[in-house]
């Protein structure tokens, strides 16, 4: 079971590898990396079968950091959005030069 | 100048002999002296622009048209007048130059004969070197300028100095009133000091310096007018054509220090049994050395620009162009004897192509109505006797010829000097500002007026024709009877060229030169009988003006005249008991006469019958020649150059020159412009190096740029492919890892 | 349930909700109106979520349905709506033809990278689990994870609260509106 999660894992993070090239609305592609933190959560709950609670304990971490990386990025957006009326990766090019 | 010491063990060691290095050094002086006085001059007051006092020596008239652009004749009208209309200012340092020019010239001949003096009283087996300096120590190679006195050089240090000191004296009275007075003095001198480095080197290298300075130094007098484009056009024809001959030069230099070690000709002779004898290595070396020659000496193919440098002014004509510059080639071939004897093949084509220069130019010299011009292709046609002396192996003979042209040439030059001189000053007393100076057609019946001239220069002219006594038979007999002499039975006779056995070749050859001899007096006196007989097409206004050059002119020619009248005395052969025998051939045995008597090898001295029977046929032909010409020649029949009619047929080929320089133009000339233009300009320069290396070189700047703008896009989606595609690269490492 | 289906059943809903959980993201990736997006990977991650309770990580499981499904979710939810982003916006905000292809192409080089990379590299089977994960006498369900995180990871726990208060007051000082002064 746990070499099927573990590609069932791999799978899910390339999809959201693509997402994240492909897409270029700035929230989408947010979401796109939750979707790869998911993954990567599942591989190690997975593994956690094999290596012990130190797993399970990890991904308690990578949901909290998630979630602190949800609240501040989305912020962000939000005032960029407020600055420009659009969240389309295309305009958000501040970092030029 | 830094010294070696003097090399000791030579008789001439302690004599005179060792200021040798003084006889360049002199000249050299004169050259600084006079240029700094030139410059200093010109601060003050402008350039010595030839047309500075505002007369326009501009016009180059080329006499018959049809020459192409490239190579207007440039017949200039030398020799700026004064008259009444308006004064002419004489160059402020004038006196000052008058007396350094001539003047180093002179005490370096003094030097010379006192050297020669000593020489004299010494057994001249070896030559005498001076070791200068050390130029060129490179590993195995060391070329020093070092400079070598030995009887060849002294002959050519004489009639160098000599002659050049005599044209100097002239020269002050025809350049009296051009505004260029230093220039001209600064380059003559600068040029003699080349010329006596190119006789005096003990080393080809040294030799080189001087055989080039003195293509420089023709340049710079040729252009000396060069506010006329065609002047300058015409240096440069002649500097560009030289330079041909010089590729020779060098590759003969090469190949001969990579067969036999050595440049200087101690140890060329030393080394020489490393170059087979007659085999392809040997004869490659000659016809290199002899490829620069037809430059330097204006042969076939190379002799193009002589006439041109007509264009210059008439003493430098004497001097560079007849007397000694020219000569370099035929003391090149000398000085090389034991190379030249040993590749018959190379001498046989040597007197080949000077016999067919010889009659060729001949031809041309025929039908010339420019009087410089007609000098100019009798020097191009005895260069070609010359060549054919020291083609033969009979190297004395050739140098002779050299010395005796040297004085009947630099007379004939000097005297046309002191008619154009005394044309242009009866045109200019008449404001006569449009006929030309130089056309036989204007001239005639001078001999009323300029009576010292028309003497000296029918000496000359029985002198070239090869009339007995005077001392241009006397060379020229030498020659052919060599040439005949060879073809009986020698080394080159037993060789072939080009599958042609040499007998015949020199038969041919022989042939070449009794007909050249008859052309010669035919236009010799064709000249003469045009300039100075008949009646005179001045025109009214300025004959009246007509009168002989001032004595500052007349005077070397004279001194010219003299010498070609009793040249031969030098070398009297033997049916001519009229002094010593031989008195040349035994000053330079020591030099030549190793080589001559290989090339002779095979073959015996002449029968006196047949001696006697050449000889016959020499003069006889002479006679008939000037014979011939006066008989059909009727100067009463010309008229003046702007009413003359165009020639026709033969004669008109002839007149222009066979359309060689045409021709030239239009295989060489032509397609290099136009190749250096489209495939060189617009394809390598503008296409390649612009295009490709400077433009492309900026292009792919700007694009490595953009390429590297893009990582700072801000394009946030950039950088996830960016990231993306860099993970996906470090696990690839991984990958071969495992 | 000890009998000789169990294995079955349980690869069977193994592969069910694995599938579920793909193809639920392979929708969300391709939505073209955020919302809907955002509810297909609402979807992905409840099968995630059923995956991790299978996988005897109970607490993860619900963890994942309260925090990240109902919690991070909704402010995407909520972020999307206050900025009025739910409808499919006149310009695509999808690559063109060309970006979509190439970034298939990128995706998939990535995953059989990965898959050839991890290709059994160890024998998963032998190695024996330092602390088993598995039910503990006296903790119940959560008992061996709990003594983890609040022994031997008390200060990463500590911090990641420290992290929280952060980033509560970041997103409140990002989110703030300004006015032309400050």
């Amino acid at each position: 079971m746990i070499a099927e999660a573990l590609t069932l894992s791999a799978v899910l993070f390339a999809i959201g590898v693509i997402g994240v090239l492909t897409r270029r609305n700035a929230i989408i592609v947010f979401m796109c990396v939750e979707l790869m933190l998911n993954a990567v959560n599942l591989s190690f709950v997975a593994l956690s079968k094999l290596y012990g609670a130190t797993g399970q304990v990890f991904v308690i971490f990578v949901m909290t950091v998630a979630a602190a990386e949800a609240a501040v990025g989305l912020a962000i957006i939000i005032s960029i959005f407020r600055h420009q009326e659009s969240v389309n990766l295309k305009d958000i090019n501040l970092l030029r030069g | 100048m830094l010294q070696a010491p003097t090399p000791t063990g030579h008789p001439l060691s302690d004599t005179v002999a060792q200021f040798v290095w003084l006889l360049p050094l002199l000249p050299l002086l004169g050259f600084v002296l006079n240029g700094a006085l030139s410059l200093k001059a010109a601060a003050k007051i402008g350039p010595s622009d030839p047309s500075a006092n505002g007369h326009d020596h501009g016009d180059a008239h080329s006499d018959g048209a049809g020459a192409a652009v490239h190579h207007t004749e440039a017949d200039h009208d030398d020799s700026h007048i004064s008259h009444d209309d308006h004064p002419v200012v004489r160059h402020r340092y004038a006196g000052l130059v008058s007396l350094i020019g001539p003047g180093v010239l002179v005490l370096a001949f003094g030097l010379a004969v006192a050297i020669f003096t000593a020489m004299r009283s010494v057994d001249m087996a070896q030559p005498f070197v001076d070791t200068l300096f050390r130029w060129m120590p490179v590993s195995d190679m060391r070329i020093d300028v070092a400079l070598q006195l030995d009887p060849l050089s002294m002959v050519m240090v004489l009639v160098i100095t000599g002659i050049g000191a005599l044209i100097h004296i002239f020269s002050v009275g025809y350049m009296q009133d051009d505004p260029g007075y230093p220039r001209y003095f600064a380059y003559l001198n600068l040029f003699v000091f080349f010329m006596l480095l190119l006789v005096l080197g003990a080393n080809y290298p040294v030799m080189f310096v001087g055989w080039e300075g003195v293509g420089l130094c023709s340049y710079l007098l040729i252009g000396f007018w060069f506010s006329d484009k065609a002047n300058a056009d015409a240096g440069k024809k002649a500097f560009i054509v030289n330079r041909i001959g010089d590729f020779g030069f060098l590759i003969a230099m090469f190949l001969l220090f990579a067969n036999t070690g050595a440049l200087d000709f101690a140890g060329i002779a030393a080394n020489i049994d490393k170059l087979p004898a007659g085999g392809a290595v040997v004869t490659a070396i000659c016809l290199f050395f002899f490829l620069g020659c037809t430059g330097k000496s204006a042969q076939i193919p190379l002799y193009i620009w002589l006439p041109d440098a007509m264009a210059g002014p008439t003493p430098v004509s004497a001097l560079i162009h007849a007397a000694t510059m020219v000569t370099a080639g035929v003391y090149l071939i000398a000085r090389s004897s034991l190379l030249f004897s040993m590749a018959p093949v190379a001498s046989l084509t040597v007197a080949l192509v000077g016999g067919l220069t010889a009659l060729f130019a001949a031809t041309i010299g025929l039908k010339q109505w420019d009087i410089k011009k007609v000098l100019a292709y009798s020097t191009v046609s005895q260069l070609g006797y010359m060549f054919v002396g020291v083609g033969v192996g009979a190297y004395t003979a050739g140098v002779f010829h050299l010395v005796t042209h040297a004085f009947f040439k630099a007379l004939l030059f000097l005297g046309s000097g002191s008619i154009i001189f005394a044309m242009h000053r009866a045109y200019h007393a008449a404001h006569n500002h449009s006929d030309d100076a130089q056309d036989m057609r204007n001239m005639g019946g001078l001999k009323k007026y300029m009576p010292v001239t028309w003497v000296l220069m029918w000496v000359a002219t029985l002198a070239i024709a090869g009339i007995p006594v005077f001392s241009g038979f006397v060379s020229k007999d030498a020659i052919l009877g060599a040439v005949f002499e060879r073809a009986q039975g020698s080394t080159l006779a037993s060789s072939a060229l080009l599958g042609i056995p040499g007998s015949t070749i020199l038969y041919i050859v022989y042939a070449f030169g009794l007909a050249a001899a008859l052309l010669t007096a035919i236009y010799m006196t064709r000249m003469m009988l045009y300039t100075f007989h008949g009646p005179n097409r001045t025109g009214a206004g300025a004959e009246a003006s007509l009168r002989e050059a001032p004595w500052i002119m007349t005077g070397p020619l004279v001194v010219l005249g003299v010498l070609s009248a009793v040249g031969g005395w030098l070398n009297l052969p033997e049916f001519l008991p009229l002094g010593p025998q031989g008195v040349f051939d035994k000053w330079l045995e020591p030099v030549v006469g190793d080589a001559t008597t290989r090339i002779a090898a095979g073959g015996g001295a002449l029968a006196p019958s047949t001696e006697q029977a050449l000889i016959g046929t020499a003069v006889a032909i002479a006679i008939a020649g000037i014979a011939i010409a006066v008989v059909r020649l009727k100067p009463a029949a010309l008229v003046p150059k702007k009413n003359s009619p165009e020639a026709t047929g033969f004669a008109k080929v002839l007149e222009h020159k066979y359309y060689v320089d045409e021709a030239y133009d239009k295989a060489i000339v032509q397609p290099v412009v136009n190749g250096s233009k489209y495939i060189l300009w617009k394809g390598v320069d503008v296409g390649i190096i612009d295009g490709l290396f400077v433009n492309g070189a900026a292009l792919f700047a700007r694009a490595a740029g953009w390429m590297g703008s893009q990582l700072q896009s801000g394009q946030i989606g950039t950088y996830a492919w960016v990231l993306v595609l860099g993970v996906i690269a470090l696990l690839g490492a991984f990958a071969r890892v495992h | 349930m000890q009998n000789e289906f169990l294995p079955l059943l349980y690869s069977f809903h193994f592969y069910l909700f694995g599938l579920i959980a793909i193809a639920a993201a392979l929708a969300f990736v391709t939505r073209k109106s955020p919302v809907a997006a955002a509810m297909w990977l609402v979807v992905t991650m409840f099968a995630l979520a059923a995956l991790y309770v299978m996988m005897d990580a109970q607490f993860i499981g619900v963890m994942q349905v309260l925090v990240y499904a109902g919690a991070i979710m909704v402010v995407f939810l909520f972020v999307v709506m206050l900025l009025n982003l739910g409808h499919p916006s006149e310009i695509s905000d999808m690559r063109g033809k060309w970006g979509r292809i190439f970034g298939g192409f990128v995706g998939l080089a990535l995953l059989a990278e990965v898959l050839t990379l991890t290709r059994n590299p160890m024998d998963l089977r032998l190695i024996v689990p330092a602390i088993p994960a598995s039910v503990n006498a006296t903790g119940g369900i959560i008992g061996n994870v709990a003594g983890s995180l609040f022994h031997d990871y008390l200060l990463a726990f500590e911090l990641t609260s420290v992290l929280l208060l952060i980033a509560i007051a970041g997103a409140v000082v990002l989110g703030k509106k300004r006015n032309a002064n400050s």
